[in-house]
């Protein structure tokens, strides 16, 4: 049997990063069985899965488009939209719980004045909720910009982000 | 193929040993309701109607993908099952935003038939009226997800039988939904093929053709016995008498 | 390589391992990854280059060390001696005090003789603080691969199969079904192809036993699929590991590949005729991938959703082949069994539930981290003198096994011998071993809530009782634990949990109205305590007046 063509060698978009995906592509030999792993490389290369970056999917892959939809939506871990600049993931798990996650998380959506779920009016700080990140011993823990912290407080919390804001107010400035 | 033995409510019966209890069940006239199940698509056991008790198994199980086995002992019919599938007719109902009296299926709908047989004359958990889109892009047809009770067959039908697989299911959970394509409109769809099985497969009023109004949609499903028979068999078999 | 060149090599390993006067070891799992241990190593590093120590101290990163909450931890062997909260400061003083002087620095020196490490029996774990996590030749040292080499030369597949059988190892994964009868209907299914895989897809939050296996011994696991696939005839594995475990991912590419080099895995294992390869695949954040069929349509790059069962995975699984699912502990477990034999596998533990469980303390507890535990001893001996009881000042309530599926046991049946069977005699599971510990504060409606939300979001959607039953029960939940709910509430509650129990498609929804039925079982006062009095008229309309009742029962 042959094998499938190549995808394009260059996106029409003259974007280099599909070069990257091509290569994920050509490594699962263009199998539809690996869609979940083209879309793990693709949101690491491109950081969220657009609709249009999903079509491009489908068609080097050969999967309907609506199965390649449906299983975006399906895992929790892929997103369709951009992040902020900085990321607070906070753990959702048992431990956390027990150990007073709610109050963090209430502190941090009263002080961001966004939902978890949700990135902040100003792009500056995506509010994540995460099913237990397995670092229990040291609940209530979140990650903020991929370095875990355990043990956390509400205030701890509040002052790691204002930490962020006032970075930012200073880079503007 | 063996034939086995075995008895369904109190009655002996014997069947071929691949067969499923319902369509055992179906043989025999024995009523055992189904909402995900459709002859001619695959099964998925999905909708949990056609549970049924087997002795000697703390389980139920699902009718349409079980199979009996020599001397099994198989109910259809015992309170406990009249309750659970009272339930889950009840939840369906509280899951959409289910309006009979202004609905194009009114009176030939399989969701408001279920509400019948299963007596259901109130429902006790709160309508959970989520907000659902209703996109009638589609020159011919129209897909209203506030009837959807995402029984999957229109998914299935447009993949197994059309061969197009237009439809899938976006999201997770109680936010599940029918989708077409990347989610797009469905008059921009590039796959469809506007064959119309979707439409016909629909238990509900959830997918109908433009036009109809309240009452006037019946649903004609023999078709899929004609074309999987003859794709099958390379039979082409008379089915228009055989609805209802 | 052939059995004796690994034998070499082993030996080899351990004269290096000899040259060395100390091995410092710091734990490099994520738990202590999180609390700093990069700075502590860094520090040891600059530290013993300064002291002239390179030479004769090594400094390794090892697995998981246990005791979670306490660290950065490190251990100094010989000795041993284990350090806890170390912090880049103490670290300097480890190597100026223990290494120059042989003196320990005290105040930060753990207890090994605590029942935190005397209690425990060690054999998934047995190499957690004693080898390089990264290093093959240090697991080989200590006995790595040495179970599948004698599986290769000395065993028929079959006998493979009934020494797991006779050893009694049931699945480590939650529902306890007997490892050796899996592993003999994959063998005796005819096919051309058939499949081995790993089921790392450690969802309850909770827990984080697999993390801790797969990070500090991964080749533990590796070991036990080959010798699964020689016994069953499959010549490919997939680990399904869970995209939230960066740190495990990375250590197990990297143990494929050393174990690949080296022809332990790949074509030709040590020159037998077997080959076996194993891929990776990555989750992306569903909780019902842990189920069995959920997991294998992932794995096939498909929506993970669950499908009626019969037909078994072991009967028709990937691909529609015979698959064999194990959980990361269950595979951890094979190679001692082959290697000691089953005799002396199921002389631990009970006569049912045979060997040692491992479980992830975590909450109210004085010691939160990773034992490994004799199954059939009792949870108090786990919570009060392993765990170290809950803190000062707070009385323990109910410890919470088996995560969102599992439940709560009170304190009354403390006794209770941890094993499979008993377990289910209290409406709880042994799961896959998180044990989270409440004290008097938490609230159990709440708890009930926080399972049932859990449930709710991770629910497929494919079923009826499921995608919409956990909705209302969480709605109920929240309703009264707002002080909002009538006795015809709490009723339907009740109602609604056995429903979704019986007719759900699979194990998520059978086991979602666990924590409910279980809470309410053993703390049916702290429900009814919520409920409005049967006088008010319950027309459910006046929902706000009655919102300001709630404030007691929630906080």
């Amino acid at each position: 049997m042959a094998q499938p063509d190549t995808p394009h060698t260059v996106h029409p978009s003259g974007d280099n990063r599909f070069k990257l995906l091509d290569r994920a592509i050509t490594k699962h030999q263009a199998s539809g069985d690996a869609l979940i792993e083209i879309l793990h490389a693709a949101q690491g290369i491109f950081g969220f899965l657009e609709s249009d970056l999903l079509v491009y999917i489908a068609q080097a892959l050969r999967l309907p488009y609506s199965r390649v939809y449906g299983v975006a939506t399906f895992y929790h871990f892929f997103r369709m939209k951009p992040t902020g600049e900085h990321t607070f993931v906070l753990c959702s798990g048992t431990a956390c719980y027990v150990k007073g996650s709610a109050e963090i998380q209430k502190a941090v959506e009263h002080h961001c004045n966004c939902k978890f779920g949700e990135t902040t009016a100003d792009n500056a700080i995506s509010l994540i909720s995460a099913r237990c990140v397995g670092s229990c011993g040291l609940a209530p823990v979140a990650v903020l910009d991929n370095a875990v912290a355990g043990k956390l407080t509400p205030d701890e919390s509040l002052r790691r982000i204002r930490q962020w804001q006032e970075e930012r107010k200073e880079e503007a400035a | 193929m063996a034939i086995i033995t075995f008895s369904i409510d109190g009655e002996h019966y014997s069947a071929r040993e691949d067969q499923t209890i319902l369509e055992i069940a179906r043989e025999h006239k024995i009523p055992i309701p189904t909402l995900c199940h459709l002859d001619g698509l695959s099964t998925v056991g999905a909708c949990r109607l056609c549970l049924v008790e087997i002795e000697g198994s703390a389980k139920l199980q699902p009718a349409c993908t079980a199979k009996p086995v020599e001397g099994m002992v198989i109910r259809t019919n015992t309170d406990r099952l009249k309750k659970y599938r009272r339930t889950i007719v009840e939840l369906l109902a509280s899951e959409g935003n289910h309006q009979c009296a202004v609905c194009v299926v009114n009176g030939h709908c399989e969701l408001q038939n279920l509400a019948y047989e299963v007596g259901l004359d109130h429902v006790r958990v709160p309508y959970l009226f989520p907000s659902k889109r209703l996109d009638a892009t589609h020159k011919d047809f129209v897909i209203d997800r506030n009837r959807c009770v995402l029984c999957t067959r229109c998914v299935r039908v447009c993949h197994e039988v059309e061969g197009a697989h237009v439809w899938d299911i976006g999201g997770r959970g109680i936010n599940c939904e029918i989708i077409g394509d990347m989610n797009q409109p469905w008059g921009e769809s590039e796959s469809c093929t506007s064959c119309g099985k979707c439409v016909r497969v629909c238990p509900t009023g959830a997918l109908f053709e433009k036009g109809a109004t309240v009452g006037e949609m019946h649903k004609e499903r023999g078709f899929l016995k004609y074309i999987v028979t003859a794709r099958n068999k390379q039979q082409w078999i008379a089915t228009a008498h055989e609805e209802e | 390589m052939t059995l004796e060149d690994l034998r070499e090599l082993a030996g080899h390993e351990q004269d290096r391992q000899t040259k060395f006067r100390f091995r410092i070891l710091y734990c490099s799992s994520a738990g202590c990854v999180s609390s700093g241990c990069d700075d502590v190593k860094k520090t040891l590093r600059a530290a013993l280059d300064a002291g002239g120590f390179a030479e004769t101290c090594e400094l390794i990163g090892t697995g998981c060390l246990g005791l979670c909450g306490e660290g950065p931890l490190v251990l100094v062997q010989p000795g041993p001696v284990m350090y806890r909260h170390v912090t880049p400061a103490i670290a300097q003083r480890i190597v100026d005090e223990h290494i120059a002087q042989g003196k320990p620095v005290e105040e930060h020196r753990v207890n090994l003789a605590d029942p935190f490490f005397a209690a425990q029996t060690r054999i998934v774990l047995e190499r957690m603080g004693t080898i390089n996590a990264e290093s093959i030749d240090e697991c080989i040292a200590a006995g790595g691969y040495e179970a599948l080499g004698k599986v290769l030369t000395e065993m028929a597949p079959e006998e493979v199969v009934a020494e797991i059988r006779k050893s009694g190892l049931r699945g480590r994964g939650g529902a306890g079904y007997s490892t050796g009868l899996k592993w003999d209907i994959v063998r005796k299914g005819k096919a051309d192809q058939k499949y081995v895989v790993c089921n790392a897809d450690e969802g309850d939050p909770g827990a984080f036993m697999d993390r801790s296996v797969l990070e500090g011994d991964p080749h533990r696991v590796l070991e036990g699929m080959a010798i699964a696939g020689y016994a069953v005839g499959a010549n490919q594995g997939f680990i399904y590991v869970r995209a939230e475990y960066p740190l495990a991912i990375d250590r197990l590419r990297t143990a494929i590949r050393q174990a690949e080099k080296l022809g332990l895995l790949g074509n030709r294992i040590l020159e037998s005729q077997f080959n076996f390869r194993i891929d990776l695949r990555i989750g992306a954040g569903a909780f019902v991938c842990g189920e069995e069929t959920a997991l294998l349509r992932s794995v096939m790059g498909r929506r993970g959703r669950p499908r009626p069962r019969p037909p078994y995975p072991s009967e028709s699984g990937l691909w529609g082949k015979p698959t064999l699912i194990n959980n990361v502990e269950t595979f951890a477990n094979i190679a001692p069994i082959i290697a000691k034999g089953s005799a002396w596998f199921s002389g631990i533990g009970t006569p049912k539930s045979t060997g040692t469980k491992v479980f992830a303390l975590a909450g109210n507890v004085r010691n939160t981290g990773l034992i490994e535990v004799p199954m059939g001893i009792p949870l108090r001996r786990i919570i009060f003198d392993i765990a170290g009881g809950t803190p000062e000042g707070t009385e323990f309530k109910a410890a919470q096994t088996g995560g969102p599926s599992g439940g709560c046991i009170p304190k009354e049946h403390l006794d209770l011998p941890v094993d499979y069977e008993s377990l289910a005699t209290v409406g709880s599971i042994m799961g896959s071993g998180g044990m989270i510990v409440m004290d008097s504060t938490a609230s159990m409606v709440d708890v009930a809530k926080y399972f049932m939300e859990f449930c709710m979001d991770e629910s497929c959607g494919k079923c009826i009782p499921c995608r919409v039953g956990t909705k209302h029960i969480y709605l109920l939940l929240d309703k009264i634990s707002r002080g909002e709910g009538s006795a015809e509430d709490f009723g339907l509650l009740k109602e609604l949990c056995t429903m979704v129990r019986e007719t759900s498609l699979c194990g998520l929804g059978q086991s979602a109205p666990n924590p409910v039925l279980s809470t309410i079982r053993f703390f049916q006062e702290e429900y009814t305590r919520l409920l409005k009095p049967p006088t008010e008229f319950a027309d459910g309309g006046t929902g706000g007046a009655h919102a300001s009742v709630s404030a007691e029962g929630k906080e």
